[in-house]
């Protein structure tokens, strides 16, 4: 614009003009449609045939060898979202595999682990990766949004055998009819119990029983202790609100339907469930004290020396197994007993989470992505890391409790081969206990505002404990609002 | 050579060649007020009329995310908890930051020393003084056992709602020290013989204050009013740190859910940037609101030094 025109302007809009200037030169250098696809991809590959590395007749393990399939000719890059560089052997090895089958593949790493907003970011600005390690319990969210590729065809193509991976693990990333993940991890719950406070109140480890609710409220008042007032021990912890769906589903209840796209909160099973583990914490005294006891008190410390466990700051608890390899290589000798979590019919009930490898939309080579989810989930890899794990462990005389996996054939192949006594010490029961239970999960089935339901329930839980309203008031104003945040979600 | 006369085509020449160079120095600053303000200000209106999730392009949903947003039931309970937070907050930073700025003006020489421990604290990243009051504000944190030292009670800061936010506001004046600062300068600025003027007709300490120190500093008053509203009622990091980092539930979130991490658990973690972006200028719409009320009273209660009043 001349100076001259500029002149002609009256005052107040020539101060605009250098406005407009800026504002036409920075639309014109930020193109929206920008070319995202970058190339990395190298080389389309040719598609992989429908016949897997190793087929049942081929007498390989079930679910395939991870020798590469024939005919599977993979090339370019495949950015893998997660850690290599500071990774361990059950990561690394398996990456590994996938790398010497295929050196055609330039393999990278994100060298990160799953974040949300990274993903996002890395969506929007067209640098996602081409697969992805995600928790189970989010993957609905991103499915509703579009960010993540159906896996039906990749499964076919690749000659995945689903049947490999455990059932509950499968259901959570099966969504609307199609698999949207490859499991990967699996991680269960068992009921942990501190011998020496059992010990001090006279009680056994089968007094510990959660099929028995009103037992188990009288089991909780006698384990919990106080010192003038306050409060010293928790009895009873029953992870409110992370571990309610299995509370919910001991009592007979889902909190959400089948397909995911109902609520299920105002079941009155549900508040029933609410109300008893809510019971438990407020018998405590407050909800405030037990939470305060139970972030702050002596074995606050969860990992360490100084645990709930050594500090008999805890009576029992219902726990992820994985820490059992915690306490095994930190506290090897403190007495812990083990019991399976049940329900109130007497049968034996957990709930599983764990990862999966799913592929984000507009991966720029899903062929790879998907061959690199099979082989790193096959039962020989998972066995070939595991058993490099337990060699390390054991040159430097740690524990080892075994790797819980999806895979099923892996799980008795690590469990019955490389986990023993000699190598989990007194935690070896709670091992047992916790692959024989492995098959008895259930699981929050995928929905599509997963995370927002996650919130929404958490929130109604925590009104519940801290007394701000009844447990069938709390959960009835949530479902309404869950149904709202599904329905808006689809 | 005579001055050029305004009017003639010599000094037309001239005004005009200042203007330029003026909006040529000007332009980096609006080039960054264009580029990172007023476009994703406008972005953020077009996109509060959309459903966006970054993973598929904007639709176009008209008022829908207003009306979802008169509807929100978080919406009222972020609100609630930020206008208790700011209610609290700034009175007390305003107050506290007076009278260390008032105690500085008697230490002298030391005065540096100590505005300079003042002003440290308000250079601590967000994320590590949320992390620190973690510590402080525990059960058997420092804050207790110094309360427990003079039989005072001794709150569950961080795990009974009651006494979360008002331990967000205690946090809160840790970082009073910019505050502090300003207020020192604005002590210094008062005419001496004005309180020589006060005692020698017998007026106390605190009609001093009254008459003579509040009217010559309300200016600054005014803007660190101002300046902490606008940043209390956008409170997040620290809290975001303190309750809701890591997946596990804290058990008291509700209490501490403030307007802005509201905002952001929707844009970010439930990939709703249409209704982020609603909530944005709502926001906006309050905070010019109440922006406009303290313009407004300060008329009556600012006095700016060469005014005719």
């Amino acid at each position: 614009m001349s100076l001259a025109l500029t002149r002609r302007l009256p005052a107040g809009l020539r101060c605009l003009v250098p406005f407009v200037v800026v504002a036409v030169i920075s639309a014109a250098a930020c193109n929206p449609d920008a070319d995202r696809n970058q190339d990395g991809g190298g080389t389309a590959p040719p598609a992989a045939t429908s016949e897997p590395g190793g087929s049942p007749d081929s007498g390989a393990s079930p679910g395939g060898s991870p020798d590469a399939s024939p005919g599977t000719q993979l090339s370019g890059t495949l950015l893998v979202g997660a850690k290599y560089q500071d990774a361990d052997e059950i990561a690394t090895v398996r990456y590994d595999t996938f790398k010497d089958q295929y050196p055609e593949v330039d393999v990278q790493f994100t060298e990160a682990d799953f974040d949300p907003q990274q993903f996002l970011t890395a969506v929007a600005s067209g640098d996602a990766p081409d697969v992805v390690q995600m928790d189970r319990g989010i993957i609905g969210t991103y499915i509703s949004q579009g960010a993540l590729e159906p896996l039906d065809e990749c499964i076919s193509s690749a000659g995945i055998d689903m049947g490999q991976y455990r059932e509950a693990a499968v259901a959570a990333v099966t969504y609307d009819g199609q698999i949207w993940g490859i499991p990967q991890f699996y991680d269960t719950r068992i009921v942990m119990i501190n011998d020496s406070v059992l010990a001090d109140v006279g009680l056994t480890p089968d007094d510990i029983d959660t099929s028995d609710w009103d037992r188990l409220a009288e089991v909780n008042e006698q384990m919990l202790a106080r010192d003038g007032g306050q409060l010293t021990r928790l009895g009873f912890d029953p992870k409110l609100p992370d571990f309610l769906p299995m509370w919910a589903a001991a009592n007979g209840a889902s909190m959400l339907s089948e397909d995911g796209t109902e609520s299920l909160l105002d079941d009155p099973k549900v508040a029933e469930a609410l109300e008893f583990t809510a019971g438990l914490i407020k018998a405590h005294g407050s909800a405030a004290d037990f939470t305060d006891l139970r972030a702050n008190g002596p074995g606050s410390a969860f990992f360490g020396p100084e645990n709930q466990f050594t500090e008999d700051s805890l009576g029992a608890m219902p726990m992820e197994q994985w820490y059992l390899n915690v306490m095994a290589g930190d506290t090897p000798d403190e007495e812990v007993s083990f019991r399976p979590f049940k329900d109130r019919q007497g049968n034996n009930l957990t709930m599983a989470g764990g990862s999966a490898w799913v592929i984000p939309s507009g991966s720029e080579n899903m062929e790879a992505a998907c061959e690199f989810a099979r082989v790193v989930t096959l039962a020989d890899t998972w066995y070939a890391a595991s058993k490099a794990r337990a060699d390390t462990r054991a040159s430097e005389g740690k524990p080892f409790t075994g790797t819980y996996t999806a895979n099923t054939a892996a799980d008795e192949r690590i469990f019955g081969e490389l986990v023993s006594e000699e190598t989990a010490g007194r935690f070896h029961e709670g091992v047992q206990l916790a692959v024989e239970t492995a098959d008895s999960a259930i699981t929050i089935p995928p929905t599509p505002a997963a995370e927002e339901f996650r919130r929404i329930w958490n929130d109604a839980v925590q009104r519940v404990i801290n007394g701000e309203a009844s447990a069938v008031d709390a959960l009835a104003e949530a479902d309404q609002e869950a149904q709202a945040a599904i329905d808006n979600a689809r | 050579m005579t001055a050029p006369v305004a009017g003639t085509p010599s000094s037309r020449w001239r005004v005009g060649d200042e203007t330029r160079w003026a909006f040529i120095f000007l332009l980096p600053w609006i080039i960054g007020f264009v580029v990172f303000t007023a476009g994703p200000m406008i972005a953020s209106l077009a996109l509060s009329f959309t459903n966006y999730n970054v993973f598929r392009p904007p639709e176009f949903v008209g008022l829908d995310n207003f009306e979802r947003l008169a509807n929100d039931r978080r919406i009222g309970l972020a609100l609630g908890n930020t206008a208790f937070y700011a209610a609290f907050h700034v009175p007390g930073v305003i107050i506290l930051s007076l009278a260390l700025a008032m105690l500085l003006l008697r230490v002298g020489r030391a005065a540096g020393f100590f505005r300079t421990a003042f002003y440290l604290p308000a250079v601590t990243p967000a994320v590590a003084v949320g992390t620190l009051f973690l510590l402080l504000l525990s059960g058997n944190g420092l804050l207790n056992q110094i309360s427990g030292t003079f039989g005072l009670a001794q709150p569950r800061w961080l795990t009974d709602p009651a006494w979360v936010k008002p331990g967000i506001v205690i946090m809160s004046l840790w970082s009073l020290g910019s505050t502090v600062v300003i207020y020192f300068a604005a002590l210094r600025n008062v005419p001496l013989e004005l309180y020589e003027a006060a005692k020698i007709d017998g007026a106390s300490a605190w009609q001093a204050f009254r008459n003579i120190t509040l009217p010559f500093i309300s200016g600054a008053i005014f803007f660190t009013l101002i300046v902490n509203t606008i940043a209390s009622i956008q409170i997040f990091t620290e809290v975001f740190t303190m309750f809701f980092s890591g997946t596990r539930s804290s058990g008291v979130q509700s209490s501490a859910l403030f307007y802005v991490i509201y905002l952001f658990q929707k844009a970010f973690e439930d990939f709703q940037f249409g209704y982020a972006s609603a909530m944005a200028w709502l926001l906006f719409v309050i905070i010019l609101a109440i922006t406009a009320v303290q313009m407004k009273l300060s008329k009556r209660f600012v006095f700016y030094a060469g005014d005719d009043r």
